[in-house]
Parts: C-alpha cells; structure tokens; sequence
C-alpha cells in the first residue's frame, strides 16, 4: 500500500469516526453524570432529519443544525424526564426514544416532501463545505509532510474540527472545573453531592442536555456533511457502535477519541475492501463489521482490562426523608 | 396498608398508559393530516374484517408471543434481554440447518426437529451474554445488543458464503424440501368446517406459541426454578441468603429466554417463508421488549399484548396500502407504547397512588 492510498483511508477513517466521536463525547457526559444513554442512535437519527430538512426548505446549513440540534434536546429532555423526574428505567427509555425517532423521521419527512420517508438532496449552502486549511496548497510539495496535511488533515467540514476539538475540551471541563467535579460525582455517589446541597437534578439534566447537543451535531453532520440528505435509518446502527466505543474507552474522553478511530478505520476499510487479504488468511466484509461489536464484548468480559461503569450508573436518585 | 389494589396495579395502569399511547398516535396522525377515526376504522376491518386479516394479525402475534415471553422470563430475574432480535435470528439459523440437512418426509417430523434446534441456536446465543453476566458482571444489556449486531453480521457471512445455491445471487438459502412446509390454519380448520383464508401465513406455530404460554406460566409460578428467578429477581441478597445460587439462575433464566426467542424462527423461517433470508426477524425481537411491559411480565398478559401488537401490524400494513400513512407509523406507536408503560411508568402510577390513598383515607 502506497502513501496515497493509505492516506485516503485515513482520510475516509476521520471523515466515517467524526459522528462516532461526537455521539462517543455526548455519551460520555451523560453516563458519567450517571444516566445510561442506549437512546444516541434515535437522537442522532432525529437530528439528522430535522436538520436535512430545515436546510433544504431554507437553503441554510446552520439553520438546519440549530434544528437538528433541538431536535436531540428535544429527544434528551424525554429521556431525562423519564429517568431523571420519573425515576423511570433509563435502558427502556432508550430503547423508546430509538424507535420514536425511527418512526417520526419517516412519517414526517413522507408527510413534508412526498419522497418516501427521504429529505431532497442537498447542495451548495445547504449542505456543510470542506475547508481548506491555511498555507495546505502551499506546503503540497513537502515530502511526506504536505500531502498528509493537504489530504488528511485539511480538507474537512467545520463539524470534523468541531469534534476534534471537542476532546481536550471535554476532558477540561470534566476534570478541571467546578461543574465537572459535580458531574462526575453525581454518576459515582449522588448522596455526597445531595449532602453538600448541590442539586442531584439540576446536575443530571445539564449532562443529559449537553449529550443532546452533541447528539444533535453528529446527526446534522451526518445528513448535511457526510451525505448530502437524511434518508430512513441513515445512523446504521452508529449510536451503538458510539456506545461501545465508550465502553471500549472506559468513559475517558482520550480514549474515546482512539476507540472511535479505531471503530472509524474499520468502518473505512470495510468501505474500500470486500475482503481484506492477510497472508494467506482472507477476512471477510462481514467480520469488519462485527469487529466492533465483538472487541466491545471482549473488553466488557474484563479478560483485556475491565471496564467498570459509574458506579450510581443507571439508579434513579432517590432523596432521602 | 396496600396502597392500591391490584387490579388497578394489573389492568388501570396499562389501561391508561395505552391509551396515552394512543392519544398522542392519534395526534401524529391528525398532524399529518389524516384522520384517526377512518384510520382505526381501516386498522380494524384490514386486521380483523376477514381471515385473511385474521391470518396475518394471528402470524404476527406468534412472533411476538416467542419474543415477548423471552423478555417476560428474563425480566422475572431482573435480566433486561434486548437480545431477543439475535437470538431469533440464531433461531432461523437452526431452523434453516436442520431443514435443509435431511429430506424430511412430513412436517409432523420436522417440526419437532425445527423447535430443538431453533431453541438450542437461540439459547447459545444468549448463553455467552448470560455467562459474562453471572460470572464477569458484564452488564448483559449491552453485551446482547452487541451479540444482535454479531448475529446480523453472521448471518450475512453465512447467507452469501456458505448457504447460498450455486449460481444464485440472492442472499438467501435454498427453498426448504417439501417434507417441512408447515400447514397453515387453512389446513388446521378446514376438517372442524371452518373456511380459513389460504393465503394468509397463519400456521399451526401458533399452537405451539400457545402452548408455551401455558408452559412459561408453569414455570414461573409452579416450579422451583421459577420461584428461584423471582426470589433472584425480587432481592439478590435475599435470594443468595435462601441457599439460590445466582450464576445457576441467570444462566437457566437467560437459556429458556434465549430459546424462547429462537423458537420465533419455527413461525417466520419454516412456516411463513420457507427459506432463510436477510434481516427476517424484521424487528420481532424488539417488539418482544413493548409486549412483555404491557403484558406485565404475565404470560397471559403476554398473549393478549402480542395479539395486539399483531393488530396494529396487520392494521398498519393496510393503512399504508389505502392512505398516504407510512407503516412507520406503527413504530411511533410502538415506541410510545415502551415509553409509558416502561420508562413513564411513574408519571401514571404515582398520580393514581394518591387518589387510592385518598379513597383510602376517605373511607377510614
């Protein structure tokens, strides 16, 4: 394989690992907060209708963000309704909002645009354009160097860096402020935040709210970046993939950012091969895709390092009279 | 004191919440611009106007019949199985297997044949998900979505690799011989001088559905292993203080809700389509999760959810046909269904709690 080659694999790696990432991070806000979140896939996919949508009957990329965006909130506040206000079971409630959200964008878009449960194709300002980043055409020549800064690292959508940038960050506010402290303590022991009169609820919703953002973003960029249209069941099962990857990562935000490439890679190669020759072994497409699932059960069964959830991960909070 | 009598607790309560359910259906519809009251009115003479609809809401019940009590048992121990859809298509697996293995001379062979294999392939594969749980405390509802993404990917590596006839380029195996074609209820109530439609795929499944029904319920309340998996079910500590071995319980408890599911296979794979083909649980598994919250865990509960559930399937599909209503809508009205009786479950209960503490009070 030359570098060519390898470099547009990679290229496709980033592009494919962006929605996993995102979903990946909100994920990560929510469970450590701890509130379980198998409801990533349905946000997503309502985000991504809504903002294909919005942007094609306004022309507007960002318009059709900001709808996708509330969208997810819209998905998040049921789902902290019912686990955080009712106390209910937070895995059913994920399980809803998945179908809810693969109901909704079919019966809606079939009701808006007569396309059988698809948006129209979206072009020029609707849809998120690749940026070039500075000096990219200038340092092309650079061995080595300027073609993997020229192919891989610029020439991507504003929502890419987005997500990127969003893992330093991430990491910053959940262990380097006040808020993240509380986070983070909320999914371990909610009674020690109770006893110090920091609000268990206030808490748990602010994380659930910031995962539908995030949600949100990664189903916009899905159906106005990635693809050009929402059409049914576009997410293909990537809030899942995004969820093992946050058990892959143990609920760090770095690592999250590794599994998500790693996920990302595979789904890059299983795109571009149909089987993947490894000396004489031949690896068929279908264990590529598998592969996710099957190393998120490994990493679960503890045999590779265990991965232990929040501890309050899951209870509703029950104050004490 | 009790603070609601159980009725209430059986029938008020999921009452309600359907009708929840129902109401916001309703007004999805009215703001697509449709109207509810012709689309119930389609619903009912599309699923239940003739045999024909009979037979398709009936063959769609016996799907969710398996799944649903494959979630009912599950959750009797505290063990959320969101596996049901890979075990299921395991199921179809076993079934496909043995089917095409021996040139079965009548289905009353190879039925039997089809139900120990579909249960074994079902169970195996919940039996992984259920020993990382008891053993490893892997948490089993993620390992079993991640075993249905596993399930999928195998079958596709199996359909296109190894089953397919030479020379076809559908994904799919060979037709099954004539020997396993199952009898539809045409055949089964023709004798008793019942006209049955011949076209809808109805077929003597069902019986055993409705035989698993009896045979849960005996399980759960008549047996000692069923007491053992709600005593694990109701409180752990307490359980394991009884002498109840844990890991024994959430393996046998995960083993017949696995082989329940896979048992789907014998309805859908050999009765309705006589082939394996792609994706043919079709989401059955899922909608196990909606019957078994409405049917409360109870087997009897269980069947009448599922023949609601085949209802609004069949129903469904005929709106589609004669309105500009997608079948979608039948997942909206799904989810809605899981979210008030599963996840809301409060919002509903803790209202009503009050009032009967009021009555309560009102009469003391």
């Amino acid at each position: 394989m030359d570098l060519a080659t390898l470099l547009q694999v990679l290229d496709s790696t980033v592009r494919l690992a962006t929605p996993l990432l995102l979903a990946c991070l909100a994920g990560l806000y929510s469970e450590r907060a701890g509130i379980f979140d198998i409801g990533l896939e349905g946000k997503m996919l309502a985000a991504a209708f809504l903002s294909a949508a919005v942007a094609a009957v306004t022309g507007s990329v960002w318009l059709g963000l900001g709808a996708g965006i509330l969208a997810a909130l819209l998905m998040a506040l049921i789902h902290g309704l019912a686990s955080i206000t009712f106390r209910g079971n937070q895995l059913i409630s994920g399980v809803a909002i998945n179908f809810l959200a693969a109901g909704l964008t079919v019966v809606i878009a079939q009701d808006w645009f007569q396309q059988g449960g698809r948006t129209p194709s979206l072009m020029g300002g609707a849809r998120f354009e690749a940026i070039t980043l500075p000096l990219a055409e200038t340092l092309r020549a650079v061995p080595v160097f300027g073609p993997i800064y020229h192919d891989l690292i610029s020439g991507h959508t504003i929502p890419v860096y987005f997500a990127f940038a969003m893992v330093p960050v991430t990491w910053w506010v959940l262990f380097r402020t006040r808020f993240g402290l509380r986070l983070r303590a909320v999914g371990e022991s909610p009674e020690a935040l109770d006893t110090a009169g920091v609000s268990v609820i206030r808490t748990r919703y602010a994380a659930v709210l910031i995962c539908g953002v995030l949600c949100g973003i990664a189903g916009a960029y899905l159906a106005t970046a990635l693809q050009a249209g929402f059409s049914k069941d576009m997410t293909a099962g990537r809030g899942y993939i995004a969820l093992a990857a946050l058990i892959f990562a143990k609920w760090r935000p770095w690592h999250a950012l590794m599994a998500t490439m790693l996920f990302g890679l595979l789904q890059a190669v299983a795109l571009r091969y149909q089987s993947l020759e490894l000396g004489r072994v031949t690896v068929p497409v279908q264990a590529m895709d598998a592969l996710p699932y099957i190393l998120t059960v490994v990493i679960l069964a503890g045999f590779v390092g265990r991965a232990i959830p929040p501890r309050a991960g899951g209870e509703p909070y029950v104050k004490e009279r | 004191m009790e603070r609601m009598p159980k009725w209430a607790d059986v029938l008020l309560i999921p009452l309600i919440s359907l009708i929840l359910a129902f109401a916001l259906s309703a007004l999805v519809i009215v703001a697509i611009g449709e109207d509810p009251v012709n689309a119930v009115r389609l619903m009912v003479t599309g699923a239940l106007g003739s045999t024909y609809g009979w037979g398709y809401t009936l063959y769609y019940a016996t799907n969710f019949i398996f799944t649903g009590l494959a979630v009912a048992v599950a959750f009797h121990a505290r063990l959320f199985n969101i596996g049901g859809e890979g075990q299921a298509t395991l199921g179809g697996l076993g079934v496909a297997l043995i089917c095409l293995a021996l040139p079965w001379p009548h289905w009353g062979l190879a039925l039997p044949a089809a139900v120990i294999a579909s249960a074994l392939f079902g169970a195996a594969w919940a039996a992984i998900p259920a020993w990382l749980q008891a053993t490893r405390g892997s948490h089993i509802v993620i390992t079993t979505i991640m075993f249905n993404f596993i399930a999928g990917a195998l079958l596709n590596y199996m359909l296109v690799n190894v089953m397919r006839p030479m020379g076809s380029m559908d994904p799919a195996t060979a037709k099954f011989p004539e020997g396993t074609n199952l009898p539809t209820l045409h055949e089964v109530l023709a004798p008793i001088g019942i006209n049955f439609s011949k076209a809808a795929p109805a077929n003597v499944t069902l019986l055993i559905a409705l035989a698993a029904c009896v045979l849960v319920w005996l399980l759960i309340w008549r047996t000692r292993l069923g007491y053992e998996i709600r005593a694990l079910g109701q409180s752990a500590p307490a359980a394991v203080y009884a002498g109840i071995r844990p890991v024994r319980i959430v393996m046998l408890a995960m083993l017949v809700s696995g082989a329940l599911a896979g048992m789907m296979a014998v309805n859908n794979v050999m009765g309705e389509a006589e082939r394996l083909v792609l994706n043919a649980v079709e989401g059955a598994g899922f909608i196990g999760i909606a019957v078994a919250l409405m049917g409360r865990n109870h087997p009897f509960g269980v069947l009448l959810a599922a023949l609601l559930f085949g209802f609004l399937y069949q129903g469904g599909a005929e709106l589609a046909l004669w309105t500009s209503i997608p079948r979608e809508m039948i997942v909206v009205i799904q989810a809605l269904v899981i979210l008030f009786t599963g996840a809301l479950d409060n919002m509903v209960r803790a209202p009503l709690e009050r009032a009967f503490m009021a009555i309560g009070r009102g009469r003391g």
